[in-house]
């Protein structure tokens, strides 16, 4: 077993400046209670100010000017790194998220598909940084020695037990993760290295310090297995996304929302499903939410469509107040089936599926707008067709040439003047179960102008002839 | 003098047009399934790839007619047909009953202004081979639109409109007026040939 361990050093800042399109301002995360706010993190625009974590907020401000404050969020934290393990878990099916703002996972099993391990790891740091994250990664051959060499290295890949503990070997005590007053005490006896601690008489080590202690060594060379919680990706898809500021125009919704969306394939992709309903919740300042229901036909998973479509759907919509928050909810998550092309495709290479045109075209008109014809079988004409969502021949053969191709709307009363009748009347006598009763002679019609239509006359009610259709 | 240009190509492509064309014509990529008129068509049927104009007398004078056997064909092939907003309810029986195979037919809904853009994105999609639409007041620049996409996603594209518009120019490939009385189809334009001069009798409608 191999396994590889990505420490996020900077995830609560980075988790502000991705979301933000001014990445390069000076901004620092402030914690701490109202009366004394400390700087948890500054960004390097905002060190180059001259503003060091752990500055009371205070002093900064006499420092200096122009950066931007931003509380810091666990919530924010928590829920990235749930996005991160959903994201992990496509890679491995051994993912843990037993230390924090770090992931442990098993990819001696994975290198098959994705390795070898360099380019393996070059993916993870790339597609990490579309993300908008700094990682550290560090390949160990246990988990807890794999965790603990990223505090010290990065790129580091040690796959033999032999190697790894080399390495360990080497470690800075302060490294090590051990107990705070352990780390100093080993200090204080004048051990630098985690070498030196090892080279004490296992027994002695074991008297005059705790069994934490021991146990963590163990762990950290191997011999004891640390148990770990697997990640397993839960059923539906949330995020919240807080803009800080009222935002009153479509154009500006669409950053954070591509965001979103990326976040949302990103998950797809890890639980290899696809989205098929997914709602968007504007919420204002006060009021209800504006909720934004986008439906597809098919299970979709590219974020480039997802975000066309959201975006099309987004337009249409008028906003009544300033939106504060977005919210991305998506709860059918059905399987993707990825659409099949032959190699030797009659149409044109570079075209477009009827599945995403449909969308396409179901996201700007409405749901209902495409639709596939239906024949029914039934002799009245106004149930003998019906729309439907795919198009299907009927059981019932009309002869060639003896229905009208267009049919209106609704029968238009047709006055007789200038009017040939042609031929013998069709009498249409159905319906009497349903309660659409029908008793009609219909007629084919020649008008002045050589149009020929279908008209009939209704025997319930003799009088006038009614135009229902027109042999186009 | 710029490049040189094979004589061939240039005829093949029908960019020159030629005064006389007494040779028989070979069987076109799109033909309209009826001989007299894919005879006198330089291409022998459907310009490919372009924007044909049906002028209609009035709404339901016979274009469905003269469109069943192609839309028949392609629906057959398994090939997809999109009408954009039709004035009228397509019947779908008779429209089974003319050969048209209703898996393979879409109908789209649209207001006036939103149908040009619909009918754009079909064609230009590539995975539609006709789209019908009735642009109402289509200016030339909307007609340009709808001939580039067709191009772009080689497929048949049919407008059809009012016969009004005849007067007007069109950057159309193919223009035929339907006529109801007498029923005939008379051909005003048709890109690498010359116009036949006499209108052609349509088929004896039943």
């Amino acid at each position: 077993m191999l396994w590889a361990c990505i420490l996020f050093p900077q995830l609560a800042l980075d988790s502000i400046l991705r979301e933000r399109d001014d990445a390069d301002a000076p901004l620092v995360l402030i914690s701490g209670p109202v009366q004394r706010r400390v700087l948890q993190a500054v960004n390097p625009a905002a060190a180059k100010l001259g503003l060091r974590a752990g500055q009371a907020l205070t002093a900064a401000r006499a420092l200096a000017d122009g950066f931007t404050c931003v509380e810091a969020d666990p919530a924010r934290i928590e829920q990235l790194q749930q996005l991160l393990a959903t994201w992990a878990y496509r890679f491995s099916a051994q993912v843990s998220r037993h230390y924090p703002r770090a992931l442990l996972l098993e990819v001696g099993s994975s290198l098959q598909l994705f390795g070898p391990w360099p380019a393996f790891e070059a993916r993870l740091r790339q597609e990490l940084a579309e993300l908008g994250l700094r990682q550290r990664i560090v390949l160990a051959s246990n988990p807890v020695a794999a965790r603990m060499l990223a505090n010290a290295h990065d790129g580091l890949a040690v796959t033999d037990p032999n190697d790894t503990r080399a390495a360990l070997l080497n470690l800075p005590i302060d490294r090590a993760g051990l107990p705070a007053d352990t780390r100093e005490a080993l200090m204080r006896m004048g051990l630098r290295r985690l070498g030196e601690v090892m080279a004490l008489p296992r027994d002695a080590l074991a008297k005059r310090f705790s069994a934490q202690v021991q146990v963590h060594l163990d762990q950290l060379f191997g011999l004891r297995n640390l148990g770990l919680g697997f990640y397993l990706p839960p059923d539906r898809f949330e995020a919240r996304l807080e803009l800080n500021f009222d935002v009153e125009s479509h154009q500006a919704l669409l950053f954070p929302l591509r965001r979103l969306l990326n976040d949302l394939a990103a998950f797809l992709a890890g639980r290899d499903c696809g989205v098929q309903r997914f709602a968007l919740h504007l919420e204002h300042h006060e009021g209800a939410a504006t909720v934004l229901l986008v439906g597809l036909l098919a299970a979709e998973r590219d974020a480039a469509m997802l975000f066309e479509l959201a975006r099309g759907r987004l337009e249409a919509l008028t906003l009544r107040a300033p939106v504060r928050t977005l919210r991305l909810l998506a709860d059918d998550l059905p399987a993707f089936v990825p659409q099949h092309q032959a190699l030797f495709d009659p149409r044109a290479q570079q075209s477009q599926p009827w599945e995403q045109l449909r969308e396409r075209l179901r996201a700007r008109l409405g749901d209902d707008a495409v639709k596939g014809l239906r024949a029914e079988a039934d002799h009245r004409p106004e149930c003998a067709w019906q729309g439907a969502e795919q198009g299907a021949p009927g059981a019932l053969l009309a002869p060639p040439g003896s229905r009208p191709g267009w049919l209106l709307p609704e029968p238009r009363l047709l006055s007789e003047a200038g009017l040939q009748l042609l031929g013998q009347a069709e009498r249409i006598e159905s319906g009497w179960w349903d309660g659409g009763d029908v008793r009609r002679d219909y007629y084919r019609i020649e008008t002045r102008d050589g149009l020929r239509g279908w008209a009939y006359r209704d025997l319930a009610q003799p009088g006038p002839l009614w135009l229902q259709g027109w042999f186009a | 003098m710029g490049a040189v240009v094979a004589l061939d190509r240039l005829l093949d492509q029908r960019q020159v047009w030629r005064g006389r064309q007494a040779q028989a014509r070979p069987q076109g990529l799109q033909p309209s399934g009826y001989g007299a008129l894919d005879q006198r068509l330089p291409d022998g049927g459907w310009p490919p790839a372009a924007l044909s104009e049906l002028l209609l007398a009035s709404p339901g004078c016979g274009e469905l007619q003269l469109l069943w056997p192609t839309l028949a064909r392609l629906t057959g092939a398994g090939e997809r047909v999109v009408l954009v907003a039709p004035p009228f309810i397509p019947y779908a029986p008779a429209w089974q009953a003319a050969g048209v195979d209703l898996r393979w037919l879409a109908q789209v809904e649209a207001d006036n202004a939103e149908a040009l853009w619909a009918a754009e994105q079909c064609l230009r999609s590539g995975s539609c081979a006709a789209v019908l639409c009735w642009p109402e007041r289509a200016e030339d620049r909307a007609l340009r639109r709808l001939q580039v996409a067709a191009e772009t996603g080689n497929a048949l594209a049919f407008a059809c409109r009012p016969q009004q518009a005849a007067h007007n120019p069109s950057p159309a490939a193919l223009r035929i007026a339907i006529d109801a009385r007498p029923a005939q189809w008379r051909v005003i334009k048709c890109r690498g040939g010359l116009p036949p001069a006499l209108p052609i009798a349509s088929a004896q409608r039943s």
